[in-house]
């Protein structure tokens, strides 16, 4: 324990810059064929599915900037000194549906680091929220991601 | 047996219909084209088995996330709305894999009409790769 420096800790409430994308009927198309969704409304691209948002607010990173497996680094985060990463969870609150034609806000604040003892030695815990809203702030939806590095 | 999809013949314990996924490399590259994801785990075998350890190509953990809110969006349909959605990837699963998506009603609240529902995706061997918890509210 105690791998947790000031300096880490220092980047709880950190904000990436907000993200404003613009909702299409074909984007929501190939989310939903990809996913296998079955109802009408999604294939047809009038409304997304539930998780559409996760691929709409996946970061598009240039070429090189990813690491050599394919990933890119997530420049809200600080360095942590542990670096596998683990089992992720997701915790989604919808207020209002995402249709084609939408324009949405995503905002994404860095709002926990914590540290814990695991049976197999120190686990880092860090949680991001992305907060998504229409231009005018009607709220969308709001999404916790708790990931865990060991 | 299944329940019906409306809010009056709900009952605690009732089993939601369930799906079976068996997601080849196609799916899985239109999964991660959608998202921009290139991650290697995903694509290329030799990585993924060889640097990383695992068993094979690995499904994309957000797709089974999706497949688990199915089971109560494609159950409920037009006749409400899912307004909360959690699940953790637990386990890694693979191509070549069958999984099977299911769950079922844990809490009724007649005054909000909403029901909360706890949900799964079991590889072949039955375990639990994806749990989670849906909410949803009925029209």
């Amino acid at each position: 324990m105690g791998g947790l420096t000031p300096e880490v800790l220092a980047f709880i409430g950190r904000k990436a810059p907000p993200r404003r994308e613009v909702v299409t009927r074909r984007d929501i198309r190939k989310y939903a064929i990809a996913t296998g969704q079955t109802q009408k409304k999604y294939v047809d691209g009038d409304v997304a599915p539930p998780l559409f948002h996760v691929a709409l607010f996946w970061e598009v990173v240039p070429l090189d900037e990813l690491s050599p497996d394919g990933v890119s680094v997530d420049k809200l985060l600080p360095k942590f000194p542990l670096e596998k990463a683990m089992a992720g969870g997701l915790d989604i609150k919808y207020h209002n549906r995402i249709r084609a034609g939408d324009v949405l806000i995503g905002n994404r604040t860095l709002t926990n680091i914590y540290e814990k003892e695991g049976r197999s030695g120190a686990l880092i815990f860090y949680e991001v929220v992305l907060d998504v809203t229409r231009e005018d702030g009607t709220p969308v939806l709001t999404e916790k991601t708790t990931r865990l590095l060991r | 047996m299944s329940l019906a999809p409306d809010f009056e013949s709900l009952e605690v314990g009732g089993t939601l219909p369930e799906t079976h996924y068996a997601p080849d490399n196609i799916q899985l590259f239109f999964y991660n084209a959608v998202l921009w994801n290139a991650h290697r785990i995903h694509y290329d075998l030799p990585y993924a088995t060889e640097v990383e350890g695992y068993k094979g190509l690995v499904i994309a953990g957000p797709m089974l996330g999706d497949w688990l809110a199915q089971v109560v969006d494609n159950w409920i349909g037009d006749r409400g709305m899912v307004q909360r959605v959690e699940y953790s990837n637990r386990m890694a699963s693979f191509i070549g894999e069958t999984l099977t998506a299911g769950g079922t009603v844990i809490a009724i609240d007649q005054g909000a009409r909403t029901a909360d529902f706890d949900l799964w995706v079991k590889n072949e061997a039955g375990d639990v790769i994806t749990p989670g918890k849906v909410t949803a509210r009925f029209y």
